[in-house]
């Protein structure tokens, strides 16, 4: 059991939780992220670190609940345990003084971002964070970003807050006031990173993503998560998760994401239609 | 022949043969194919042996399991002692009766079975390993504490195997799996209708009585290394067991779309993650109608007969040579047949054609004939030009060879690998190029079998014992 000691909801489907896993913590690297499993039964579920902190022995991970493992996993409170969490896995962050680097987080993606933009801002670069939402509402650690990078710039779809538009727009202006940017790094929803790295290949600035492949081991073992970079087949949990955005097959890497979207839309249902399934220890359903 | 006996002996000439669930309802179930035999089938199959002098079985043993002695005792209906005879060179019985190949090991030397079908030495091994499981497992010796610390990366039979032969000299042993369970390929690879993973357990269970450690969520290579393990936290030796859990695939276009699986993962969904149960269990798995499983070893028929099971109407095993070079046990070929499995021999693909979603609608594949025998001595596949058909599947399962997983080598600083990723490793002692650290099973071999890792893992453990304690000849 790895216990949750502590719990934060930063939006209706967004939540925070600090996990006690000192091994996991004692090596944990920007760029990196964790298996975890909720119950005996479960599946294996991969999420992008978002902070870690060695002396706490903690790993911090933010999810937004999308389908019926992160809706388990956010019925969990402080104090309560999930059964497996193992990582760290995949290759961290590439992290050198580029001179200035530009952070680019969108929606969720605005977490593992964060401990990235902290690192390059310690190694010596200027950064530039760019954080965007669809709302105010769902737009979180600003205050974070804000301390990690040198400059940040906010966006919401809706205008509800920052700039009226998308992360690509502010990243646009932001190439072409900073001539000379070293790297970006863009972690976000598919679609987003796939519109930053089709804008930053007209201006030729090197852009790294992190794919969220669908995984089952998360050691290579398995090949579930193999994407397509630069013709050739690469696992995500091993080779990556961060790989060249200019390289990647992006059409592929979408249609394997969904693969099992009508499976997990039955498993969702089920779960939201059984009775106990927000039991006190957040461990029910049907067993 | 008859001549040498004693004349009361009379020759019993086929196998006792092996209850099992019929095909037609097996192939709709993940429930144990062979059934096991019952008390008085296995006193009658041991009673079949000759107990000739030179006890050629042996022989044909990984483990050197003394196989006249155990089946004697068999045949006196004494199981507890017959059990005690296995376990004296072989750590997990239950597992071995099940998944060996023994028409190749064991019974491929029998005397008996020059004339007529060996001893069912298999099934009745595997009888008396139920028996002992049965019984709720045997109480086991181990020596004092030697005050020694050893690592085991990975829980699959090599490291198993090596850790209680270690645990049982006295040393503090530590087992590092990646899983979240303990059994390696054991629990992910082969699947339930053919080890069910309640035996497995039961032997992680034997082991942790021995006064194991089993550490599960623990990547060896990412929270810790080899080197860590042997500086900073203590150990004085580690055994690398970490086997092949690197799936290949045919490199041919078209093999990244949906529905196109490793046999790694398709089994590890099915077996490890229960995806049959789903949705009752979380892990979700895609068999469409017509499944073609690419490869013809054991994880290949594997894979084909988990595909039946899982729902497919059409499971097709399709496979470069013709029957005669599968590498897969008979047994399991036969198994698979009867099930309804069907072979494509001398076939292969040579494209995987998708649709606009990227879904797996055929699979472009061309002919072969046999030509010289190749460096395996098998005769070698040569492709007929112009002979492309397409084959209607919807689901592909590559199950054509694992390689080695690079985590833990690529982390352990003075540790040889060949031009393939495999750890360098003494074949008579499992030492490695790095001191303190050994190595056995697929990690070493490539991908072989369960009771040539476990042979390993024993080998290996003999000569960590004297590292470890070199004045003690007690071993």
């Amino acid at each position: 059991m790895y216990r949750i000691i502590k719990k934060e909801v930063l939006a209706p489907t967004l939540s925070l939780i600090e996990i006690q896993a000192p091994l996991v913590a004692g090596k944990a690297k920007a760029g990196q992220f964790i298996i975890l499993r909720v119950e005996e039964g479960g599946e294996r579920i991969p999420l992008t670190i978002a902070d870690f902190d060695r002396e706490k022995g903690t790993i911090t991970c933010v999810f937004q609940e999308v389908g019926k493992t992160t809706k388990q996993l956010g019925t969990l409170e402080e104090g309560d345990g999930i059964e497996d969490f193992v990582g760290p896995l995949g290759l961290p962050t590439h992290i050198k003084d580029y001179g200035s680097v530009v952070c680019v987080g969108g929606g969720v993606g605005v977490a593992p971002i964060y401990p990235i933009a902290r690192a390059m801002k310690e190694a010596g670069n200027e950064v530039i964070g760019i954080i965007g939402a669809r709302n105010k509402e769902i737009l979180f650690w600003e205050d974070r970003m804000r301390a990690a990078c040198t400059e940040l710039r906010v966006a919401t779809d809706d205008g509800s807050y920052g700039r009226h538009g998308f992360v690509t727009d502010l990243l646009k202006e932001a190439i072409e006031e900073k001539k000379g940017l070293g790297l970006c790094i863009a972690i976000g929803p598919l679609p987003m990173m796939r519109a930053v790295t089709n804008l930053t290949r007209e201006y030729g600035l090197k852009t790294m993503v992190s794919l969220n492949s669908i995984m089952v081991d998360g050691t290579g073992m398995c090949g579930c998560c193999r994407v397509t970079v630069g013709g050739e087949t690469k696992f995500a949990c091993v080779d990556g998760p961060e790989f060249d955005g200019h390289l990647v097959d992006f059409e592929e890497m979408a249609r394997r994401s969904v693969i099992y979207k009508p499976m997990e839309q039955l498993a969702l249902e089920r779960y939201l239609n059984e009775p106990e399934h927000k039991c006190c220890c957040g461990r029910g359903g049907g067993k | 022949m008859a001549g040498k006996m004693q004349p009361k002996k009379t020759i019993v000439s086929k196998k006792n043969p092996m209850p099992a669930q019929d095909p037609c309802q097996r192939s709709k179930n993940f429930d144990e194919v062979a059934l096991g035999y019952q008390e008085d089938t296995v006193i009658a199959e041991a009673k079949r042996c000759l107990d000739c002098k030179n006890a050629p079985c042996r022989q044909g043993c990984p483990v050197e399991v003394d196989i006249p002695a155990f089946i004697k005792l068999a045949a006196q209906g004494d199981f507890g002692g017959a059990i005690q005879k296995i376990k004296e060179t072989n750590a997990m019985p239950a597992i071995c009766g099940r998944v060996c190949p023994q028409e190749s090991q064991c019974e491929k030397f029998c005397t008996l079975g020059k004339k007529h079908e060996p001893v069912a030495i298999g099934r009745i091994e595997r009888f008396c390993a139920d028996w002992e499981l049965a019984s709720g497992g045997l109480a086991q010796k181990v020596a004092p504490p030697t005050g020694k610390k050893v690592a085991i990366v990975g829980s699959g039979p090599a490291g198993l195997t090596c850790a209680a032969d270690l645990a049982k000299a006295g040393h503090k042993v530590t087992v590092f799996e990646a899983l979240h369970v303990a059994g390696g390929v054991l629990m992910y690879g082969i699947p339930e209708f053919r080890l069910p993973k309640q035996v497995v357990q039961a032997e992680v269970e034997n082991l942790k009585k021995l006064g194991v450690e089993i550490k599960v969520n623990a990547v060896v290579g990412k929270f810790t290394t080899v080197d860590e393990l042997l500086n900073g936290a203590g150990f004085n030796a580690v055994f690398i067991g970490t086997g092949a859990g690197l799936p290949y695939f045919m490199k041919i276009p078209g093999e990244n779309a949906c529905g196109v699986y490793s046999a790694n993962e398709f089994l590890t969904r099915t077996n490890l993650m229960k995806a049959y149960r789903y949705p009752e269990n979380d892990t979700p798995i895609r068999v469409g109608k017509k499944v073609a499983v690419l490869g013809g070893g054991n994880v290949a028929m594997d894979s084909a007969r988990t595909a039946l099971r899982l729902g497919a109407e059409e499971s097709w095993i399709v496979y470069r040579r013709s029957a005669n070079e599968l590498p897969a046990r008979h047994e399991e070929v036969e198994h698979a047949a009867e099930e309804g499995v069907k072979f494509a021999f001398l076939t292969s693909p040579t494209r995987i054609i998708y649709d606009d979603n990227y879904w797996v609608t055929g699979m472009e594949c061309l002919r072969y004939e046999l030509g010289e025998p190749d460096s395996s001595g098998r005769r070698s596949p040569v492709p007929i030009p112009g002979t492309e058909f397409v084959m209607d599947v919807d689901t592909v399962v590559v199950a054509i060879g694992q390689g080695p997983n690079p985590l833990v080598p690529r982390t352990t600083s003075g540790l040889n690998v060949n031009k393939k990723g495999n750890i360098v490793a003494e074949p008579a002692t499992g030492a490695t190029s790095k001191p303190g650290v050994y190595a056995g099973g697929d990690i070493v071999t490539g991908a072989a079998t369960v009771i040539l890792a476990m042979g390993a893992g024993r080998t290996a453990a003999k000569a960590m014992q004297s590292y470890l304690s070199p004045g003690d000849q007690s071993r």
